[in-house]
């Protein structure tokens, strides 16, 4: 038994210790966001945040994850109740299949997470890790310093609720 | 009323500084309306084009996203930060105004045309070596070039270090005006190869050692350095590669951007063989015969070793199957239970192994371990960064073979484990001292982990048995 | 087979079908329908209305108002599902959000073939349009013998019939079983632009949400209770034959349920998928192959391409009076097998219980796929059923047919239980059916007025479509122990065409003359890929029509505009031009191109200017910016229209400067995307600008390939401007560009 936390829950998974996370989240627990794009590391599809941090969940074995935060995007709102990203990501209709989506969404999650004032230069070095082969890539760009956008405002936003 | 010995002593040192200061100037050289592209001779600028990839000139004198060789790139060394010049024809900010002469001056003497001292972070204590006609070579390609004028960033260098005239005295203890002298006793193949590897592509810089003062250790020549946070492995008879290279290899590793039984390049080194894809097959195994002779015919025991780890390797991938791997590791899991159980051999047989033992061959495959020179190698810094931030894709487009980063994935004590795991299974040279330290420092960035992608390989295997098994 | 039916019938019209054809008598729309009950009446149906007349084939209405819309098309990510729902809800003048949209099912849509060719919103899109429109009008019919107002006097609005006088009937009220089973009639009281409130607008599209927020949006996402996973081992190389597999050892591995071996296809099947990807690899590990392909030498395709045995087909032969020619150029072009590289490896999920085998696909074509499924596993297609999801982008015909019948066969071994199938990366790049290798020679010439006189073009292809082929195109159906022949190729007629499509150029030449070398020969496993030909063609004509304004001194959109008579045509191109700023000085380094073609020359129209930058010492090139201008008719949602024809430029860009398939002497050695690097965002534009004319009124144009051709032209003449290096060899590499300026 594994002990993970996915989007602040716990979960127990009885999947082998050597399990990439991707097949764990997939498989056992039934979360779609990530998804299988190669198995290799090479494209992002599989994209996930550990403790804050961009990594492939499909070369990272569960065994590494016991006490770390895992987030999805499925852990950055839902569908009646969107997370800045999301919005963004909705606003500028930045999907034509959308398979890469998801995985992109998270890498740029962790972008801003740490430095919301990123320049164009830094999304786009960010973001080299993941492929989209429709061609989406400038509304991903754009969705992405939307985004950025929504996160600083909401900082603000409740920054001002604080006081 | 100054005491007449303290009075000498200034006149002294009054007398000595003047000396210096005398011997130190250097007069500028007059400025030249910057000549016409048309008035060079094609050949020769294509000559010089080459001598440019065996000296690696754009890697230096192209900031990252910039335009090739305007430079504003930042070295960082032991002194400060140094930006490199703006070497295009510019007449305002890069060379435009420079005569060749100018040229000759800076390449042999490491004085600019204003007649200021140069860094010796520009390597003119091996550039001293080229021959007056491949300074004129390389001259007639850098002024054909596309001048492009974009203001270069101060150098960052504190007191007394952006004394420039400092350098002359500098140059008084370490530099040894050249061109280069043949040997008569070596082959015209040796000599090239010394000529290149010592002149133009100044190999010494990252893999010699240097002194408190940055200059290079010259007896201590070829036996390793270090350049932006990665080890530059010795290339003399302490090379560290468990099969030891020869020139046949070297050379396939020049020309290819890959080697069978050594790996990739990763680093700094990544650019150089992309310069090296255009140099002539003569030149590549020139400096191969040199290099090769540097690290000299490897002694019996040595060459047992180098055959233990390839016997090492290929066990490893017996059957190419990860069934036969796994039964392998249970095995060693039973011999060798301090290890094999460990958290480092966890983290191996389910983050590595699946690329590193499943058979698929380079170039695009993972590395055999037992083959690798990283993990023989006198620290862990390689290693940490390649599994931190792993081989990216080449930013062109060409095939190149990629590996995830795993710096979100491994925490600090998994990746020290794995490291200590790495060393004892792979290498029979004593643990690293310290690892935890390494890991700490790149992941806390007290010292940075650059990853730099490489413009895709050469020749592929064409041997289709070489070929991954099926899936 | 069962059908499923939407409409809850709450009450039947009237008892007997007399009193019901005198009430119907009083519309003349269904007198006419009376009129046309024969086959051949079909055939004046708009869109797919022509194989699917009954207007409940594409519209049903639940009680409650709520609306749902069937297509035999599959939503690719091109926007489909939305598109379609704002004709449908347009028409039917419902509320958007009480519509739903059900995709390609060989149980309840229509037969539409595939999803291809961009003849989606012509097709289906044009037949939901009018069915929407006659079941508005109908609806309509039964408040007017309700209500007992004249015709005139009512209107549609909010799923509902209004009266004058204010009273209002709900479609839900007025509609009953039988009323929408009748057949479309040929022409359709279709709304002018000033009613439209959807059609032209850009509505969200209705699948992204999920998309965003992690639900469940495509086959590889299904769960069902009880499900298993499946892996394949596929042969090493096209033509492998399995000696020997020791599956007893993966049987014994953990999870495992199964090993399958039917001649050369294997598979396993296990509880949990990593178990199956390990068991996989297993069992590969214990395959032993004897290989026999034999593949071209790479450096030497296009020589190997020449000498196959070739059907040759004239397409074009037009001749003018005959005149002295000032200038003749001749250029060669060549393409490399390119692959779609499917984001997401194919996938499938089969169940074979009572006897009925239900497979959830990602194919472009679920009744094509059917009947080679039933064929392949010797079942009548009844017994068969198709439902696509979606998968990522496919670009044309990737591994999802081949998926969809891996799943078949393992889950006929399995009844009872769901059997997911899911292709390694490795897998998806090496036996997907790859865009052919083509080679095109072109001879012209000029006049004294710098007009293109005469046109000799020759192309050389395989085959650029493999379905329908019933089993024997399926690997599947090849690898079995009782394979199936493999159909033979045959070229797609023009004005469609295969590798011929958009060969004959829409230029107004005097003399034009185009060769098809149909070669049927193919060692390497090919099929469409978007665009098809007219990728190469189009690439081809138009870096030629370049070196031709270069002959003849002329400005390269000059040039065109001379040979080109089509209003809309000119249009897009001054616009594409104007919106560029074509005459606008530009950095040293960088360089201008341009190129335009319509999409088969018939559906939509596109033109394309890209300024590049090169860097000689390295022969890097980058695409800076892309300018585009789309006529593609009536648009229905112009962000869907710019998202398709963004994405078709980048997409074009990444073809064109890096792909090619690779291969040795007998297995494909471009298995991953280390081995077939694609565009990564370091090399995206800075930006790229589509400029769409709305034609209202006009009928729907296929715009979905428009891009792939012009952007790839565009590219290259963008590369010839800045460095004046001529490159006809696709891709156009770092090592190409560098050796072209050099030399």
């Amino acid at each position: 038994m594994v002990k993970l936390t996915i989007n602040g829950q716990q979960h127990e998974v009885t999947a082998d210790p050597d399990t990439p996370l991707l097949y764990v989240l997939r498989d056992e627990l039934a979360l779609n966001g990530a998804k299988f794009g190669c198995g290799l590391g090479q494209c992002g599809a599989c994209t996930v945040m550990v403790d804050g941090k961009a990594v492939f969940s499909c070369v990272t074995p569960i065994l590494l994850l016991e006490g770390r935060q895992v987030t999805t995007v499925e852990g950055l709102g839902t569908h009646d109740n969107p997370g800045p990203m999301q919005r963004a990501f909705i606003a500028e209709q930045a999907a034509q299949c959308g398979y890469c989506i998801a995985g992109m969404m998270m890498r740029a999650q962790a972008l801003l997470q740490d430095n919301p004032a990123v320049s164009d230069a830094d999304i786009r070095a960010a973001l080299q890790p993941n492929l989209c082969r429709c061609g989406t890539h400038m509304r991903i760009l754009r969705a992405v310093r939307r985004a950025a956008r929504l996160m600083q405002t909401a900082d603000a936003g409740s920054a001002s609720k604080n006081q | 009323m100054i005491p007449r010995t303290i009075a000498a002593s200034l006149l002294a040192t009054a007398i000595v500084v003047a000396a210096y200061l005398a011997l130190a100037w250097q007069p500028a050289v007059d400025p030249i309306t910057p000549p016409d592209r048309a008035s060079f001779d094609p050949a020769l600028v294509r000559q010089g084009e080459k001598l440019a990839a065996l000296g690696n000139c754009n890697v230096c004198h192209t900031a990252p996203g910039g335009k090739i060789f305007a430079g504003g790139r930042a070295l960082t060394t032991p002194f400060g930060t140094i930006y490199s010049t703006n070497i295009t024809p510019d007449p305002e900010i890069g060379m435009g105004a420079w005569s060749e002469a100018a040229f000759r001056r800076s390449m042999r003497e490491g004085v600019d045309r204003a007649g200021r001292h140069l860094y010796p972070a520009f390597p003119y204590d091996h550039f001293t070596l080229v021959t007056a006609e491949d300074d004129e070579a390389l001259y007639a390609f850098l002024m054909t070039r596309e001048p492009v004028r974009t203001a270069i960033p101060a150098n960052q260098l504190p007191f007394p270090y952006n004394m420039r005239i400092l350098l002359a005295g500098w140059k008084l203890l370490f530099l040894q005006r050249g061109p280069y002298h043949p040997d008569q006793a070596q082959s015209e193949e040796w000599n090239r190869g010394a000529y290149l590897v010592e002149g133009l592509a100044h190999c010494g810089a990252c893999h010699t050692p240097r002194n408190g003062l940055g200059a290079e250790k010259t007896r201590e020549r070829f036996a390793g350095g270090e350049s932006e946070g990665w080890t530059a492995y010795a290339l003399n008879a302490q090379s560290p590669a468990p099969v030891p290279w020869d020139a046949d290899q070297l050379y396939d590793y020049l020309r290819n951007g890959w080697q069978a039984v050594h790996g990739v390049p990763r680093g700094p080194m990544a650019a150089v063989i992309d310069d090296l894809g255009s140099a002539d097959d003569a030149d590549l195994r020139a400096i191969a015969t040199y290099l090769a002779s540097m690290i000299g015919e490897p002694a019996p025991q040595r060459r047992r070793q180098g055959d233990a780890a390839l016997a090492q390797a290929r066990r490893g991938t017996e059957g190419a199957s990860t069934t036969g791997s796994i039964d392998l590791m249970r095995q060693r899991a039973a011999t060798e239970p301090d290890n094999e159980n460990g958290l480092g051999a966890k983290v191996y047989r389910s983050a590595c192994a699946e690329c590193h033992e499943r058979g698929r061959p380079l170039p695009f495959g993972g590395l055999r371990l037992a083959l690798s020179t990283a993990i023989e190698g006198p620290n862990p810094r390689n290693i940490i960064n390649v599994v931190l931030a792993g081989l990216p894709a080449a930013p062109g487009g060409e095939p190149s073979p990629m590996m995830p980063g795993f710096s979100g994935a491994l925490s600090d004590e998994q990746l020290t484990a794995l490291l200590a795991y790495l060393r004892a299974r792979f290498s029979d040279k004593p643990q690293w001292t310290d690892i935890a330290k390494e890991v700490r420092d790149a992941g806390t960035g007290a010292r940075p982990v650059i990853a730099y992608p490489s413009h895709g390989i050469g020749a592929a295997p064409a041997d289709v048995r070489e070929r991954m098994s099926p899936w | 087979m069962r059908k499923d039916y939407i409409i809850v019938s709450r009450r039947r019209v009237l008892a007997g079908t007399g009193a019901l054809v005198v009430s119907f008598c009083s519309v003349p729309l269904l007198r006419a329908q009376e009129a046309q009950q024969s086959r051949d009446d079909a055939q004046q149906l708009p869109g797919s209305l022509k194989t699917a007349p009954f207007l409940d084939s594409w519209i049903r209405i639940n009680a409650d108002g709520r609306i749902t819309v069937f297509t035999g098309k599959a939503e690719l990510g091109q926007g489909l599902k939305t598109a379609l729902l704002q004709i449908a809800a347009d028409e039917l003048d419902v509320p958007f959000a009480w519509t739903t949209l059900v995709t390609a099912d060989t149980a309840r849509t229509p037969n539409e073939g595939f999803t291809s060719g961009s003849h989606s919103m012509q097709d289906s899109g044009t037949a939901i349009r009018h069915a929407a429109a006659q079941v508005r009008e109908l609806l309509k019919a039964q408040a007017v013998e309700r209500l007992a107002v004249p015709p005139q006097s009512l209107r549609t609005e909010n799923a509902s019939v209004v009266a004058e006088d204010g009273r209002h009937l709900s479609y839900g009220e007025l509609v009953s079983e039988e009323l929408l089973h009748v057949r479309a009639v040929a022409t359709s009281e279709l709304k002018d632009r000033a009613a439209l409130k959807l059609i032209g607008t850009a509505v969200e599209r209705v699948d992204i949400p999920a998309k965003v927020t992690g639900g469940a949006a495509y086959v590889q996402d299904l769960r069902f209770p009880g499900m298993l996973h499946g892996r394949v081992v596929r042969p090493p190389s096209y033509g492998a034959q399995l000696r020997s597999v020791d599956t007893g050892a993966v049987e014994r591995m953990p999870g495992v349920i199964k090993a399958i071996r039917d001649g050369n296809f294997l598979a396993v099947v296990s509880e949990r998928e990593y178990q199956c990807v390990t068991a996989m690899r297993a069992l590969a590990a214990a395959a032993h192959w004897e290989e026999k392909a034999q593949l071209p030498r790479q450096q030497e395709l296009t020589s190997f391409l020449l000498r196959l045995p070739s059907q040759d087909i004239a397409i074009l032969d037009q001749r003018g009076p005959a005149q002295a020619a000032h200038k003749t150029l001749a250029a060669t072009y060549s393409r490399p097998y390119q692959a779609h590289g499917s984001i997401g490896p194919s996938c499938a999920v089969a169940r074979f219980e009572d006897n009925a085998l239900t497979v959830w696909t990602h194919t472009q074509g679920v009744y094509p796929d059917r009947a080679a499924i039933a064929q392949l596993l010797g079942t009548p297609p009844e017994e068969v059923r198709c439902i696509h999801v979606e998968g990522s982008g496919c670009y044309g015909h990737n591994g999802a047919d081949d998926a969809a019948a891996d799943a078949a066969l393992i889950a006929r071994e399995i009844p009872g239980r769901a059997i997911r199938v899911q292709w390694m990366r490795e897998q998806e790049h090496a036996w997907e059916p790859y865009g052919p290798a083509m080679l095109t020679k072109v001879i012209a010439s000029l006049d004294g007025s710098g007009k293109v006189l005469d046109w000799d073009y020759a192309l050389w292809s395989n085959s650029h479509t493999e379905r329908p082929g019933g089993a024997g195109a399926l690997i599947a159906g090849q690898t079995i122990a009782q394979p199936f022949p493999k159909p033979a190729p045959r070229p797609i007629p023009q004005p469609e065409g295969g590798g011929d499509r958009n060969a004959i150029p829409i230029y107004k030449f005097a003399s034009a003359r185009v060769m098809h070398h149909f070669l049927s020969d193919m060692p390497v496993r090919v099929s469409a890929l978007r665009s098809l030909g007219a990728y190469m063609n189009v690439f081809s004509i138009e870096s030629f029509m370049d070196e031709h304004a270069q002959a003849a001194g002329s400005d390269p959109v000059e040039f065109r505009l001379k040979h080109l008579e089509d209003e809309r045509a000119r249009a897009v191109v001054t616009t594409a031009a104007e919106r560029f700023g074509w005459s606008q000085r530009l950095a040293t380094g960088h360089g201008r191109g341009f190129a335009f073609a319509r999409y088969k020359n018939l559906a939509a129209y596109c033109a394309v200017a890209i300024e590049s930058e090169v860097t000689p010492e390295t022969g890097r090139a980058r695409a800076v910016r892309a300018v585009a201008a789309v006529d593609a008719g009536q648009v229905i949602n112009p962000d869907g229209l710019v998202n398709q024809i963004e994405g078709g430029i980048i997409q074009s860009i990444s073809w064109t400067l890096y792909e090619q398939v690779t291969f040795d002497e007998r297995r494909i050695t471009t298995i991953d995307w280390s081995t077939y690097p694609i565009l990564r965002f370091n090399a995206v534009p800075d930006s790229v600008e589509v400029h769409v004319l709305d034609r209202p009124g006009q009928p729907f144009l296929g715009a979905g390939e428009a891009t792939q051709g012009p952007a790839a032209a565009a590219l290259a003449n963008a590369i010839a401007n800045a460095s004046g290096a001529r490159l006809r060899d696709l891709p156009l590499t770092r090592e190409r560009i560098k050796a072209a300026i050099a030399a």
